[in-house]
């Protein structure tokens, strides 16, 4: 019934890529007018609160949060275990739900977000379906949303491309690395093509080496399709490496220390950038912010 | 090879007991001063033992096999068909009723508490004790022969099922459950999607189970209808008459038709696991 239907299934990844060549140049000019007057925001979060539980079990999560992430962007949010910046994360997912505060998602509440399929999520665990292939867990966004099947097909072999695994694409997760599967799973959170990108410490669970290969090419992605990205981290310098704009978060309540802009060019960040002066200083900054927000009561 | 050490092991013990019991038989119907060896030769091939010796089941089973015409009442494949096609339709039964009542489970709070203590509570009750119900009945109703022993064998085998499905149903990571929120996946996206294929590994075990118990559910339900065919029918024209050959022949049929419902199963798991890359 789908491949008659089909009138473009090659050129659509075209198409986008010229869009988002636009989208790049947009956002450089955006990383320039620093205020934001101009600058349209995908995530805003009013006094957003979040209490776990009732009466005398009940735990804050976040507390009074206030965030604008803009267009183009790369916000990474930072902080000690228990400082909400994954609840923060999922409340923008709308996975959970805030208890007071607003939060204006791509334009719209949360719900309406998620179901217009406004985001694509990374999780801290790849989250593949063990009994599908590499291509077809990529597909899996697509098949919900009733596309086509050649374009779906084009759309997953382009964005297994975009992450270095066309060749794997039809073995099984269990076949493939750690790092690999990570990179299908964001793959499959970008073959939907959503205004907006959220990760959840997605590579927290990986040796060091296979995680600058991926922040690199993570970096790489968001410079050239002019993501918009909500990063959710514990490593200082992962968050400085990656971000336009470091969140620092404290616990109990969880509420923003402080948000550090990452001014370190426009230009492609070679792993090496991390050992320069302007890194450092940026990361000491974070340092600073974090101890800040830390009490030992 | 482990199978043919505990069958010699079952042979060797078999043997003896066979001359234990069959001994004051032999001895009552040998002559007088008739030697040891004689009645003991005797105690191993009565027409009516106590215990048959494994030879003389094996006899009994291949003149049963390959000595009558499979259409007739006296070939044991001719009973065994029977036996079969009611316990497969008890399976499928099992199956029909198992999976979507799981379904339900999982989906509806109320279900779960309003369905789940009936599903125990039938299983509680002795199947001997409602099969002669069900066939009343179902006889009344102008049901008789397959559909009775099929709607038994499937209320004797749905259990597994039900209650593997309802922990595969649930078995899906938290994680997975969240993508498929972060996709909008509806109800049926998120069932056909997700639950279906992670209950699957949660379902072969189960199979398994569940037609060994189809099978016993449709031989129970022989007995107490006076089936004039099926193994449970042989095994109870074989009491009847104090014919252990038969009888003997008759459970090693039965134990056959489980081998074969498990090679069944098997076949359908491998199936699956090939589809699905190697691993379940």
């Amino acid at each position: 019934m789908t491949v008659a239907s089909v009138t473009r299934p090659a050129p659509v990844a075209e198409t986008k890529d010229f869009a988002e060549t636009e989208a790049v140049a947009e956002t450089e000019g955006v990383a320039e007018m620093e205020d934001g007057a101009e600058t349209e925001s995908v995530v805003r979060a009013e006094g957003v609160s979040l209490t776990f539980g009732t009466g005398a079990q009940a735990t804050q999560a976040l507390s009074g949060i206030d965030l604008t992430v803009s267009r183009g962007s790369f916000t990474s949010l930072i902080g000690p275990s228990g400082c909400g910046k994954t609840t923060l994360l999922r409340a923008i997912a709308d996975l959970e739900q805030p208890t007071a505060g607003r939060l204006v998602v791509a334009g719209q509440t949360p719900e309406q977000a998620r179901l217009s399929r406004a985001y694509g999520y990374v999780f801290q665990g790849p989250a593949l379906f063990p009994w599908r292939t590499v291509e077809r867990n990529v597909r899996l966004p697509l098949e919900l949303s009733g596309m086509p099947q050649a374009e779906q097909a084009a759309r997953a072999a382009h964005y297994l491309g975009v992450v270095g695994l066309a060749e794997v694409r039809h073995r099984f997760p269990w076949q493939l690395s750690g790092g690999m599967q990570q990179r299908v799973s964001i793959a499959r959170a970008l073959c939907f093509e959503p205004p907006l990108l959220l990760m959840d410490e997605p590579f927290g669970a990986l040796d060091e080496i296979t995680r600058d290969m991926l922040n690199l090419h993570l970096h790489r992605l968001w410079r050239q399709r002019g993501l918009t990205a909500v990063f959710v981290t514990h490593s200082i310098a992962e968050a400085v490496y990656l971000s336009s704009h470091v969140v620092v978060m404290s616990p109990r309540p969880g509420r923003i220390v402080e948000v550090i802009d990452v001014d370190l060019g426009p230009g492609e960040r070679p792993l090496e950038i991390r050992e320069t002066p302007e890194f450092l200083a940026i990361a000491y900054r974070v340092r600073a912010a974090l101890r800040a927000g830390h009490s030992y009561d | 090879m482990p199978v043919a050490t505990v069958l010699l092991a079952l042979v060797a013990i078999w043997y003896p007991a066979a001359l234990w019991m069959n001994h004051d038989l032999a001895a009552g119907l040998a002559e007088d001063g008739a030697s040891a060896w004689t009645v003991a030769l005797a105690s191993l091939s009565l027409d009516r033992p106590v215990l048959p010796a494994p030879h003389q089941v094996v006899v009994a089973v291949l003149a049963g096999v390959f000595g009558a015409d499979i259409l007739s009442p006296r070939s044991l494949v001719y009973h065994a068909g029977i036996t079969a096609s009611a316990g497969i339709c008890g399976f499928a039964l099992a199956l029909l009723l198992g999976v979507p009542l799981a379904a339900g489970i999982v989906h509806a709070r109320t279900l779960d508490r309003a369905i789940m203590p009936w599903v125990i509570a039938s299983q509680t009750i002795p199947v001997l004790a409602i099969a002669p119900m069900v066939v009343v009945v179902l006889g009344a109703a102008g049901q008789t022969g397959l559909v009775p022993k099929a709607l038994i064998a499937g209320w004797l085998s749905f259990f597994p099922v039900t209650i593997a499905m309802v922990t595969g149903l649930r078995s899906a990571d938290p994680m997975q459950r969240d993508l498929m929120r972060t996709y909008g996946a509806s109800g049926r996206q998120m069932f056909w999607s997700l639950r279906w294929p992670s209950a699957i590994p949660f379902l072969f075990p189960a199979l398994k189970v569940t037609a060994a118990l189809a099978l016993v559910g449709a031989i129970v339900a022989e007995l107490p209808t006076g089936a004039a065919a099926g193994l449970g029918a042989r095994l109870l024209a074989g009491s009847y008459y104090g014919q252990t050959l038969q009888i003997w022949a008759a459970l090693v049929m039965a134990g056959m038709l489980a081998l074969v419902a498990m090679g069944g199963v098997a076949l359908a798991r491998a199936a699956v696991v090939r589809g699905r890359g190697g691993r379940l």
